[in-house]
């Protein structure tokens, strides 16, 4: 938990961000139909998945300690990470949308991808309704990670699995393996694979300057 | 004579077939090689750097308050 206190890794978030926006622009891409230039938002929009399940991961974890201790510091980096997720979740989304409109034709084309992922998005936005919606502090941690815990696979079956099982136009649906020989070659992968890092890394931070002004709200009331 | 009218139409025929499967996937190569790829680069950059260092600032204050 101290590392959240750390200088270092956040400077390393920055480099590798800036690393990612240089060299997506400026590096080779795969010369293919439909996609033309805008591969390249593959180092972007896809990252913002990667982040969004990193900080629900990292819920997920806290929400178990928390059952385990009843430390309600726990609980309180379990809401946090689950706000900063669903911030990424809605960035995803929407730059996903974008990109359909210029490739599959329609911002929404009721694609199953599509679909599934607005209705865990709303798995995500129950969360904060139930946590609001309770006053008892004690009653509320523990509802919600409960609550926590069960939605994060609901949401991994919801966008990872149930897609795949039919038809879609997302690559990686329908037998396609996404980042496979197809769609994907070495050049773009030293991208990608430190953008998903950078993301991921940027997503806790901002989580942890979250955690940490509520830490301070919830020693203010507290005392007071 | 019919032999080699015969084989130069295979071979404008091949051409052109060929022609029509090379035909390049157009990218922006022509936009980043005249350089101006870079200026929306340069943007991009400043306002990662702007954001990050707003992000640090956040930290600084909350450490002040921490303690």
């Amino acid at each position: 938990m101290k590392i959240i206190y750390k200088t270092w890794w956040k400077i390393l978030t920055v480099i590798l961000l800036l690393y990612t926006l240089i060299a997506g622009f400026l590096l080779g891409v795969p010369h293919l139909p439909i996609l033309h230039e805008t591969i390249r938002n593959t180092y972007f929009h896809v990252p913002m998945w990667i982040a969004m399940f990193t900080v629900f991961i990292i819920s997920v974890i806290y929400s178990i300690k928390y059952l385990n201790t009843g430390n309600e510091k726990y609980d309180l980096i379990a809401v946090e990470c689950v706000n900063t997720g669903t911030f990424f979740y809605v960035l995803g989304l929407i730059t996903g949308m974008m990109w359909a409109k210029y490739t599959w034709g329609e911002f929404w084309s009721n694609d199953p991808k599509q679909n599934s992922a607005a209705i865990a998005f709303l798995l995500y936005c129950a969360y904060a309704v139930l946590r609001n919606s309770i006053d008892e502090e004690q009653k509320r941690a523990k509802i919600s990670a409960i609550y926590n815990i069960f939605a994060f696979p609901i949401m991994v079956v919801l966008i990872m699995i149930l897609p795949r099982l039919t038809d879609s136009l997302h690559p990686g649906n329908g037998g396609n393996p996404a980042f496979g020989k197809l769609d994907m070659d070495n050049r773009m992968r030293m991208v990608l694979y430190p953008a998903f890092i950078g993301w991921s890394l940027m997503a806790i931070w901002i989580a942890s300057l979250r955690y940490r002004i509520r830490l301070i709200e919830y020693k203010k009331n507290e005392i007071d | 004579m019919k032999k080699f009218l015969l084989f130069a139409i295979f071979c404008l025929s091949y051409l052109v077939v060929n022609a029509q499967q090379a035909q390049p996937i157009e990218m922006a190569d022509e936009m980043r090689s005249s350089g101006k790829i870079y200026v929306v680069i340069t943007t991009l950059v400043i306002i990662f750097i702007g954001l990050s260092i707003y992000l640090f600032s956040i930290d600084r204050r909350l450490k002040k308050i921490e303690k």
